[in-house]
């Protein structure tokens, strides 16, 4: 019986996932142009906070790494461009990313706690200062030119992405993989004591979410013509995730696609409205939804509903 | 020989400052449990506000450090009496504490930064205070006097935790807040006072800061960094390990600026990243 529930459920989620794929892909063809660049700047999100939950809510280990890994994107984006075909170019990035977080990951990931925050951190004020320094003395300029993309190819490269990102979520959460991530954020040590490898477990999944992470950079890079280590390696990207990841809930995978579809809206709207308080307003915004939204807005919406049904009853 | 004389001045004076710095970042993460990204936004609110009062008020900057570490105090001590303990009751857990307060700081930083940005603009400021040198040994008065300064200063912090008794309850609540609060430490005024003290020290160090060195509103950031490192250096939360932690990188940072000044910043990098892989525990880290 039990079976066959979950058989149902898994046919309607990949019913559900096709739906909103065929939506999204014939989107272009209807729509105006402004609707399509947002698309892609929600998606682009989507795809960084969805790769960043993959590794860090089993885990607990909050990786602020995601800046070097979309940066690094961006800086094969525009070694490479012109030379090699864009599909290509997306895989390039995806596959240097998934190399140097397996470096990164084998190096950090047996700091605990904060100091693995604090790590990441400063890994990606390193590279930006390592490349500028690189930029200064090898090629004596700051930034690089990009070649362009049409929009939506763009906006396709993203989708898709998009959706490997998320299969790959479901697959990871799905697999003993999953249970095994998740058994290493409750208690690690017995993690270990039950047969887990867990370096190797870690190590493997920081690196799969840095593919998507660098493949992300490599598009989002073709919609800038310049691109400079400030511009690659920045904070907000690595924090950004973060936020929208608890500002939609981390429970299941559509919480933080829709942290990011909203919280990149609002920051849309914030932009056009204020574009001088802009910044400050989004600080202001940050805190206010981490102080009362320790659930996300998905946990927000849950809680009400369950109120309005009358009573805590848990779901049977 | 006077190269090597004005490394050392410089080493320790900059690593004074990255003292004082560090100590505020050690009591806001080893006792209040807030890792604040923002901590360096106040070292650039103190030196912006020393820089006002001297054009608006023609106040030495010396004195100026009377308002600018009792105003950043108290900005600090709401901050925690509002925000951060908020967080802290309605967290399961102390690792969710920290995640929360580090993104909770982060939001901080914009709100800081902009709030500076739209009152003293974007550009680059600075002014002259004692910049005749002292004719014998040719070193600028005015890093003398900074130097003086912060050592009576980090003598005096250092005497506060030692010998008073409001230092002997933070120094408890550092080892263990469960402990510290059975033992009759008000701990919920005492992680507030620990906040604020960092958030004074930072705003104090700002205001020796811009006696010496151009500033702008971006300047935060970069100080954090430091502040980061010689906290990870001396041992989170480990008050001594802050003050020795600050002056070897101070020392370090006057060499390799004298040799090379564009690799400084990834010579801390470099430091870091080694120290927090070799010896995460820190110096004086137990």
């Amino acid at each position: 019986m039990k079976a066959i529930q979950m058989t149902r459920d898994k046919s309607v989620t990949l019913g559900l996932l096709i739906v909103a794929f065929l939506i999204l892909a014939l989107l272009p063809q209807f729509t105006s142009g402004y609707l399509v660049t947002l698309l892609i700047d929600i998606l682009k999100f989507a795809v960084l906070t969805v790769a960043w939950v993959v590794f860090s809510g089993p885990t607990g280990y909050m990786s602020l790494a995601t800046a070097a890994f979309y940066g690094l994107g961006f800086y094969i984006a525009a070694v490479f461009s012109g030379t090699v075909p864009f599909p290509l170019l997306i895989m390039l990035a995806g596959a240097s990313a998934f190399v140097v977080a397996l470096g990164v990951g084998a190096l950090t990931l047996r700091l605990r706690g904060v100091y693995f925050a604090i790590f990441t951190f400063a890994l990606v004020l390193l590279v930006q200062n390592v490349v500028l320094e690189v930029e200064r003395v090898v090629t004596q300029t700051r930034g690089r030119f990009v070649e362009t993309v049409s929009t939506e190819g763009v906006y396709y490269a993203i989708l898709i992405v998009f959706f490997l990102t998320i299969l790959a979520a479901m697959l990871i959460r799905r697999s003993r993989y999953g249970l095994a991530l998740q058994s290493i954020g409750e208690y690690e040590e017995a993690a270990a004591h039950s047969g887990i490898n867990v370096v190797w477990t870690k190590v493997l999944t920081f690196a799969t979410s840095a593919v998507f992470m660098g493949m992300a950079g490599a598009i989002i890079a073709t919609r800038r013509t310049y691109i400079d280590p400030y511009i690659a390696f920045n904070l907000n990207t690595s924090f950004l995730p973060v936020l929208m990841a608890m500002f939609g809930g981390m429970g299941n995978l559509v919480g933080p696609v829709l942290g990011a579809a909203l919280f990149t809206y609002i920051g849309e709207i914030l932009l056009t409205r204020f574009p001088d308080l802009y910044m400050l307003i989004f600080g202001v915004v940050l805190i206010v939804s981490i102080l009362f939204m320790p659930n996300g807005v998905l946990g927000l919406a849950q809680g009400v509903w369950r109120k309005m049904r009358g009573g805590g009853h848990a779901p049977s | 020989m006077i190269a090597f004389r004005d490394i050392f001045i410089t080493g320790l004076l900059l690593g004074g400052i990255f003292a004082l710095v560090s100590v505020g970042l050690t009591l806001q993460y080893g006792v209040a449990r807030v890792l604040n990204v923002a901590h360096g936004e106040f070292i650039m609110v103190g030196a912006f506000m020393t820089f006002w009062l001297l054009g608006s008020a023609n106040l030495n900057p010396l004195l100026s450090v009377a308002i600018t570490g009792p105003v950043a105090f108290i900005m600090g001590f709401i901050l925690h009496k509002t925000l951060f303990r908020r967080l802290m009751d309605t967290s399961p857990s102390l690792d969710i504490f920290e995640g929360k307060s580090l993104l909770a700081s982060f939001g901080l930083l914009y709100v800081v930064q902009n709030l500076a940005r739209i009152i003293w603009g974007s550009d680059v400021e600075g002014y002259n205070f004692l910049n005749s040198t002292v004719t014998a040994a040719q070193i600028p008065l005015n890093r003398l006097v900074a130097l003086a300064f912060v050592v009576v200063l980090g003598g005096a912090f250092y005497f506060f935790l030692a010998r008073t008794r409001l230092g002997k309850a933070i120094r408890a609540s550092a080892q263990s807040p469960t402990t510290a609060e059975l033992m009759g430490v008000d701990i919920r005024n005492v992680l507030a006072i620990c906040f604020g003290l960092g958030l004074g020290l930072a705003a104090i160090a700002g205001s020796l800061l811009s006696t010496l060195f151009a500033i702008q509103t971006s300047i935060g950031l970069g100080y954090t960094v430091i502040a980061m490192v010689v906290v990870v250096m001396g041992g989170l939360g480990s008050i001594t390990g802050a003050m020795i932690g600050g002056i070897i990188l101070g020392l370090v940072s006057s060499t390799v600026t004298f040799f090379h000044p564009s690799l400084t910043m990834i010579a801390y990098y470099v430091i870091f990243i080694v120290l927090l892989l070799a010896r995460p525990k820190g110096i004086m880290g137990k």
